[in-house]
């Protein structure tokens, strides 16, 4: 009887998602929907939706009680700005989770930036093949007989040859009227891609500059892979030595010396030779840093990118983060790349505001 | 997903309405007949969404609520025993997964809603029949939805809805006014000579009797009103509590939009006796329970269950009076003092505590009272007359208040003054800022101008903007709000394009209302 009711509630998480969709550039700088997903999906707060009313404010507040307790006692804020103590029956506000999947929520990204869908290169080395039934053909087994077809067919040769009697219908297919399911076998290529993630941890990167790194690779893997069907995900840090860690250690590590990038390098490279043929994979490396590289390691560092890095990576995005001690000179080096590599990214992320340009910056490339 | 709610009700349960129905009359309970179904929670949620009613018009705030409803429900923070609607015949829903004790339990408790929806003077102008009514306004809505699109329709309901409180609760029962009579044409109406309001007095009195300046200032004030009237040609001529009506006449509205906001009047007149006796009502329905079960319904076995159930729904917190432990120690208190005679003036007068704590005079008058209270009181009335000082120690009750500066809600009293008071003011249109219509032609610009009835609390100012901008889509002109901000008197004003907040000097405001 109120069937009416799921119109309703569609309509209504419709109008939710809209409002995630709408407020997107706040969460994204906002890194608190990491700690909230799921396998699938990410359930974001959204402040309740409300028709708004004529409503009194809590100041001159107040109502009648009942219980214990001395004149002048607290009995705590309330709800913020709610329930002003009536005896009504009013519900209180309350923020409401949203679960959205995570390819909704690339989806939305892709939208609200303007992102490029990204061309997979090597499409054609990677290839998973199919079975689609898309087809009919007359011999097969029983099992895949095509029922509707087949009595079509009977009812058709039944009428040209004038069996067919209207007052008592009857059609009964013989074997040249049986139409069996067939299939094709169609290749799909598949696209599979590796991101590297470099992390500087020198003592120069605070908790505040790997918060900021942190919620940009939450949204580069959201987008990264919804374009692709296997991701896969390296982690290396980097002071003056490099090692890979994984995803957990990632984030939380925190470390002191000094800085040389090219020791994360030699890493990266080692690491893609080992794994990923160049043929078969499509290769994201992001590299976060302060930009205080060890003086005389910077040469090192560009040959090691032009002669390993950079010929084999579908995108090599270098995001400098501003600390607490300044910006460094590394993404000056870098600048001289970006007239001759097209597949170089770089991006200078000031504070938790630049994670939403920065990500435009990396991804609006279409690699 | 298409759900029939007809099933029999189960024969144990049937042969429990059947008691309950038969216990209940003969305590001289009076209801229309009460068609009981059984449902399981995501039914009723369905149907609780809606109101209680199988059909609604299409929109997504019901589905928000049966949204909240069934998680509320999965976490295992709410749950709803029961619900039952104010028609003829009268409808309730039990959830199917109730123990046979709380079955017993809601259906007399059940039935004391019933006997209160039929008997209680504030909901006699009800439409009983409000089933096919919310069924034929779901049906206009539809086709117009068909007609308009749905984002038009459903962004003008939610303008609707946001002043749906809008309304005038006591208009039902009074005859507020005579319809308007014609205004004469106002191209010929001329100022009328100023008729001096002297006194009559001697010549040698006759500048003391009557002042030159108290004269000037009268021939000023109807020279004004003139202007307000005829010149301005403002209109109302009285302030108008019932906005939605307002804006129905006067609104910018297309016809359609006109018969929408007609609609969600109508259903907010319906609804608003429950929010007037939410208190009178369910204090009167746990009364009813508690007395059938005791005395009747319980088998030994089924007596902590009960209990338990029961307390459940009488637990109070600080700072949100129960009105299920109010309404039903109210309605105790009432029988307990008119059986023994503690009223009248003899007893108000009584100072002496030895004689006020044995004073009996054994008149059996409790039951007949609290019958004759439950039909013609409403929340307001019923505090107003039976909450007792008595009372109020009893209960140790008190006032809170927020404190700004701690910003903490504080125990603010124990005086059965405040108390009451306090009480009085969160119930006076359930607790919401009184909003009414002062002009519908302000500085002669066709601008609404709306008047907050400042009673000690101040809006919640982002909520009131939003609000101003979804009448302003009503009424088509700019709109303006008269309140306080920091104790000092404003006017909100959203003109299509922006807020605007501008304090008030005393005398722009309309002096002829105070």
């Amino acid at each position: 009887m109120t069937q009416n009711i799921d119109k309703d509630l569609q309509r209504f998480k419709q109008i939710v998602r809209g409002k995630v969709r709408g407020n997107l550039r706040k969460y994204i700088t906002h890194g608190e929907m990491l700690g909230r997903k799921g396998r699938e999906v990410v359930s974001i707060p959204v402040p309740n939706i409300e028709i708004p009313h004529f409503r009194h404010g809590k100041k001159g507040s107040g109502g009648s009680g009942q219980g214990e307790g001395e004149v002048g006692q607290s009995l705590g804020p309330g709800e913020p700005e709610e329930r002003t103590g009536e005896a009504g029956n009013e519900a209180g506000r309350h923020i409401r989770e949203v679960e959205v999947t995570l390819e909704e929520l690339a989806a939305m990204l892709g939208e609200e930036l303007a992102l490029p869908n990204i061309i997979p290169k090597g499409a054609e080395t990677l290839v998973s093949q199919k079975d689609r039934y898309n087809s009919v053909r007359q011999v097969g087994p029983d099992s895949l007989r095509h029922f509707k077809r087949t009595y079509k067919k009977a009812l058709k040769r039944q009428i040209a040859t004038g069996q067919y009697n209207s007052s008592k219908p009857m059609v009964v297919p013989n074997r040249d009227d049986t139409v069996y399911k067939s299939w094709t076998t169609i290749s799909e290529p598949q696209a599979n891609a590796v991101i590297l993630y470099l992390m500087d941890i020198s003592g120069s990167m605070g908790e505040e500059q790997k918060e900021i790194v942190r919620t940009t690779a939450f949204w580069i893997n959201a987008w990264i892979s919804s374009q692709y069907n296997g991701l896969q995900k390296r982690y290396i840090v980097h002071d003056a030595m490099a090692h890979e860690v994984d995803e957990e250690t990632f984030f939380r590590i925190r470390e002191s010396g000094g800085t040389r990038i090219s020791s994360a390098y030699g890493k990266a490279i080692q690491v893609l030779e080992q794994s990923y043929p160049v043929e078969d994979w499509n290769i994201y490396i992001f590299q976060f840093s302060d930009g205080d590289n060890w003086g005389d390691d910077n040469r090192e560092c560009l040959n090691m990118l032009k002669d390993k890095l950079l010929p084999v990576c579908n995108l090599f995005c270098y995001g400098q983060v501003e600390s607490p001690y300044g910006s460094g000179e590394y993404v000056r080096e870098l600048m001289g790349l970006e007239d001759s590599w097209s597949n170089v990214a770089l991006s200078l992320i000031e504070d938790k505001q630049g994670i939403y340009e920065c990500i435009k910056d990396f991804l609006g490339t279409g690699k | 997903m298409s759900i029939s709610t007809y099933r029999p009700l189960p024969d144990d349960i049937r042969a429990i309405q059947d008691e309950m129905e038969k216990v209940a009359a003969s305590y001289g309970l009076d209801f229309y007949e009460t068609i009981f179904e059984m449902l399981d929670y995501e039914e009723l949620s369905r149907f609780a969404a809606y109101g209680g009613f199988p059909i609604r018009y299409p929109h997504w705030r019901f589905g928000a609520q049966f949204d909240e409803l069934m998680k509320g429900y999965s976490y295992g923070l709410q749950k709803i025993y029961e619900m039952v609607i104010n028609t003829d015949p009268c409808y309730a829903y039990l959830l199917n997964c109730n123990s046979m004790t709380d079955q017993k339990l809601v259906i007399a408790h059940v039935y004391g809603h019933c006997d209160f929806f039929k008997n209680n003077a504030w909901f006699s102008k009800t439409n009983r029949r409000m089933l096919d009514q919310l069924a034929n306004h779901a049906a206009r809505i539809n086709r117009y939805i068909d007609r308009y699109g749905h984002e038009a329709v459903e962004e003008f309901i939610d303008s609707c809805l946001s002043i749906e409180d809008l309304i005038d609760p006591y208009s039902p029962h009074i005859v507020r006014s005579v319809k308007q009579r014609k205004q004469p044409s106002d191209s010929s109406e001329e100022e009328p000579e100023t008729n001096d309001r002297r006194f009559r007095a001697k010549d040698y009195m006759d500048s003391f009797v009557n002042p030159q300046e108290v004269l000037d200032q009268e021939r000023s004030q109807q020279h004004e009103e003139f202007q307000r009237q005829h010149v301005n040609r403002s209109f109302p001529a009285e302030p108008v509590r019932d906005v939605l009506q307002f804006l129905i006449e006067h609104g910018q509205l297309r016809e359609w939009q006109r018969d929408v906001l007609s609609i969600i009047r109508e259903e907010a007149y319906y609804f608003a006796p429950q929010g007037q006796t939410k208190i009178m009502n369910e204090g009167w329905a746990s009364y009813w329970h508690t007395t059938i079960m005791t005395n009747h319904g319980l088998t030994d076995a089924e007596v902590i269950d009960y209990a338990d159930h029961h307390s459940g729904t009488m637990a109070t917190s600080p700072t949100r009076l129960n009105p299920y432990k109010l309404g039903i120690e109210l309605f105790r208190d009432i029988e307990e003092r008119w059986n023994r005679g503690q009223f009248g003036s003899e007893w108000e007068n009584c100072d002496d505590v030895e004689v006020r704590d044995h004073w009996d005079k054994k008149l059996g008058l409790g039951r007949e009272k609290i019958f004759e209270v439950r039909r013609i009181h409403n929340d307001i009335t019923f505090i107003d007359t039976f909450l007792t000082e008595d009372f109020c120690r009893r209960h140790r009750m008190f006032s809170f208040a927020y404190n700004d500066e701690e910003k903490t809600y504080e125990i603010e009293s124990r005086e059965f003054k405040d108390v009451k008071q306090h009480l009085l003011r969160n119930l006076t249109n359930y607790g919401r800022p009184q909003i009414r219509v002062i002009d519908g032609n302000y500085r002669n610009r066709g601008e609404l101008y709306l008047q907050h009835q400042f009673a000690g609390i101040e809006l919640k100012l982002d909520d009131a903007e939003d609000t101003l901008h979804n009448v302003q889509k009503l009424w088509g002109r700019p709109v303006n709000l008269e309140t306080v901000i920091d104790e000092t008197l404003h006017l909100l004003t959203y003109d299509g394009q922006a807020h605007r907040r501008s304090p008030l000097t005393k005398n722009e405001t309309f002096t002829l209302i105070n």
